[in-house]
């Protein structure tokens, strides 16, 4: 085991974590929106809405994200159509078809949680704001929200660090995020085994400082919970 | 843990290695997980990535085929070896090796300093240079092409300026772990690089634009321009060899498998002096890459 | 452009269905595995001694948080050394043979087994166990306990948790075409670069995947219903 070669490696390792991390952040505001969205379309009891949501979570939830990454990168760049489309500048980029697959992934199945979550509102509590006269925005934007983001708090925490996990895949498209790094480093000094161990290592400190953070979080979000009678 | 005798040696233990296998000669004990067991070899696995045509390619129906395939059944059957041929990625072609994983690398490995350091390699079979290609509506399209230049003497070295000044603001598409990568890296580092882990996909990148060119072996840009159906992609600027580009493509071998290497060299050496290379190679790239 | 896939000599049909047995026969594999080093996990996890909640700890804490493709690559590539250093422990001098198929499995297989972990001991902690004590005083023997009252209704609870973690095994396979087994994946890769047609052959092992899951989950759901037959919903 080459010890000095794990350090030495460390600090080029480490320059891959600023683009790991703006992948998950664009790919994580986007995707919740995208799940927010989809979540409300399955809710809102219209069927063709219901339809076409539940074939976007069937297609992305059932299909891995490396197939998602390829067929939007190499497939979509196959079409002259879509070369001469106004898409073009974004979808030339890797970085944008990373963030594109990665946010409709997370979407998807960011859907499913945020719709858990708004469904377990005990429907009393939606009841007695009617009964106080409020309309359905007011409702839901003051009794159903706030419950349900409690409640999905420690699930779209878990979903976040699956989104770090899932960053390592960009580096199949050319992008130079830890893993890339990794495997760039690999190709000169062929040492794999000490290199991906390293690179294993600054992940599971990404993701243990995120789960600290979406623990604490959940902590401070349900203080009634913790109160003593 | 046993590290140091199933991935890179360290120092020491090369030496012991050398000596206890100058002592015990062939038929000795199983030592390095690499090796099989001391070899009367009977039965040679060869790893090749299957992706780089024309030298070795997967066909539609899952078998590895190509010049280096049929080549390297021929040597086998010189050396009198049962022969397989396993597939492996570029990327982990060299420790899949060193695990033990096959016995030897025979997929366009040019033979490198670098290289030697971890392996060992064969008396070369072939020797191509290394091509730009582009898209013909580029600007790039107009840099001429030249004959073969050595990139350690100082024609080769204007062309490397040439292609620096032609290439400025571009990007570059290549495959990862070749020796084309070490020569952008050293002589055009201000060139934006993409590393592609199959040259395939650094050809899809081409023709959909995402690079302005891709520098890779000659016969295999050749066979990007070919597969390229509509005609888009031309040749342009220097074909250039040596120095960081290496010296033509040998075997990959285990250092510890001189037995193995000593066949080769035999089989290679015959091979090349009765045509057969030749022949081969002109049957799958159009021209002849042996050593002459 | 569909001839590509057709089953003719040209045909990359009879490839994608051979990768697609490969995917199915790595993803059960790795399921069962990992079902296995789910339940000694959870064993471990619920036992008292502390080493073993330890190890079982951080056996589910590492490789839930460090990305599948550098697990897989980091037991393709020192997986057999690995290996070899244990057989040389045991005195083995031997080669061991170490094949992609083995390596993919095992590789998948801890991966499984980290969230099977967690899914088979909240299961095993949700069997009531007023139940267990009644047994106990019944005069059942540990084993017999085991057999009849814990693993049956375990099953009820663990099952949609398995469920998920099938899918996500079948998914992780896909990670395995990095050690060039002929697997969905892989015959894609080598399907779109050397036909230059990247969209159909990712549309193809979009749609087998899309196929094997929605068979998947007819199949987890028609278990589901039978483990809770006889039992009221909330």
């Amino acid at each position: 085991m080459n010890w000095t070669l794990m350090w030495d490696v460390l600090p080029r390792l480490a320059a891959g974590v600023p683009l790991t991390l703006q992948l998950v952040l664009l790919a994580e505001l986007l995707g919740v929106l995208v799940a927010a969205g989809t979540a409300l379309m399955r809710l809102s009891g219209n069927p063709a809405l219901d339809w076409i949501a539940r074939g976007y979570v069937f297609v992305f939830r059932g299909t891995p994200l490396l197939v998602q990454i390829f067929l939007i990168y190499y497939g979509l760049g196959q079409f002259g159509g879509v070369r001469e489309s106004v898409l073009w500048p974004v979808l030339r980029e890797p970085y944008w078809c990373a963030i594109l697959a990665m946010t409709l992934n997370t979407g998807a199945y960011g859907s499913e949680i945020l719709r858990g979550a708004i469904q377990s509102v005990p429907h009393g509590q939606v009841e007695a704001a009617r009964a106080c006269g409020m309309g359905r925005f007011l409702t839901f934007r003051r009794i159903v929200v706030p419950i349900a983001v409690r409640q999905a708090l420690p699930a779209y925490g878990n979903e976040v660090i699956l989104m770090i996990k899932a960053s390592s895949l960009a580096s199949t498209i050319t992008l130079l995020e830890v893993t890339g790094i990794a495997r760039r480093i690999i190709a000169q000094t062929f040492a794999v085994f000490e290199v991906f161990l390293v690179a294993g290592a600054i992940y599971l400190v990404l993701n243990f400082t995120l789960a600290w953070l979406v623990r604490t979080a959940e902590r401070r979000m349900t203080p009634y919970a913790r109160a003593r009678a | 843990m046993a590290r140091g005798k199933t991935g890179i040696p360290s120092e020491t233990e090369e030496a012991v290695m050398k000596k206890l296998v100058a002592a015990l000669a062939v038929g000795a004990a199983v030592l390095a997980c690499g090796v099989a067991e001391a070899k009367d070899w009977k039965k040679v696995r060869i790893g090749t990535e299957g992706a780089y045509a024309p030298w070795n390619m997967t066909d539609a129906s899952g078998k590895l085929v190509g010049f280096e395939i049929e080549l390297g059944n021929d040597l086998c059957k010189r050396m009198k070896v049962e022969c397989e041929f396993v597939a492996q990625d570029w990327d982990g072609i060299i420790p899949a090796l060193q695990q033990g994983k096959y016995d030897a690398i025979m997929s366009a490995m040019t033979i490198t300093d670098e290289r030697r350091k971890i392996l060992d390699f064969t008396v070369p079979y072939g020797n191509d240079p290394s091509s730009f290609v582009a898209d013909k509506k580029s600007p790039l399209a107009a840099m001429p092409k030249t004959d073969i230049l050595d990139i350690s003497v100082p024609a080769g070295q204007k062309a490397i300026d040439d292609l620096a000044k032609t290439l400025a603001g571009k990007t570059i598409g290549v495959q990862t772990s070749t020796t084309q990568l070490a020569f952008l890296e050293k002589h055009l580092p201000k060139i934006a690089v993409r590393t592609y882990d199959k040259i395939d996909n650094a050809g899809i990148d081409l023709g959909a634009g995402r690079v302005d060119a891709v520098i890779g072996d000659r016969s295999v840009v050749e066979a990007i321009i070919k597969e390229d159906k509509a005609g888009n992609i031309v040749m342009f600027g220097p074909n250039l060899v040596r120095g960081v580009l290496g010296e033509g493509m040998g075997l990959g071998l285990r250092k510890q498998d001189a037995d193995l290497k000593a066949m080769l060299d035999k089989a290679i050496a015959e091979a090349t002096k009765d045509g057969t290379v030749a022949k081969l190679s002109k049957q799958h790239f159009g021209y002849d890459i042996s050593i002459k | 452009m569909l001839d590509l896939l057709s089953f003719g000599p040209n045909g990359w049909g009879w490839q994608i269905l051979a990768g697609a047995g490969m995917t199915v026969a790595v993803a059960v594999s790795a399921f069962a595995l990992g079902v296995l080093f789910g339940s000694l996990g959870a064993a471990a996890k619920l036992s008292e001694h502390l080493i073993l909640r330890a190890v079982a700890e951080v056996y589910t804490t590492v490789v839930r948080g460090v990305p599948e493709l550098l697990v897989i690559y980091l037991l393709f590539f020192g997986g057999n050394g690995m290996v070899l250093a244990v057989a040389r422990v045991f005195g083995y001098d031997g080669y061991v043979e170490l094949n992609a198929f083995s390596i993919g499995v095992v590789a998948v297989g801890l991966i499984s087994g980290s969230y099977s972990t967690e899914v088979i001991r909240g299961a095993v902690q949700s069997v009531p166990h007023g139940q267990i004590e009644a047994a106990r005083a019944c005069g059942m023997g540990r084993w017999l306990i085991l057999r009849r009252i814990l693993v049956p209704q375990t099953l009820r609870y663990a099952l949609p948790g398995l469920g998920n973690v099938w899918q996500l095994t079948l998914k992780d396979t896909s990670l395995v075409s990095v050690t060039a087994l002929a697997e969905v994946m892989r015959v894609a890769h080598l399907g779109a670069g050397s036909t230059r047609q990247p969209f159909l052959f990712y549309m193809a092992a979009t749609l087998i995947y899309l196929l094997l899951t929605t068979v998947s989950t007819a199949a987890f759901d028609r278990a589901e219903r039978h483990t809770m037959r006889g039992v009221r919903r909330a």
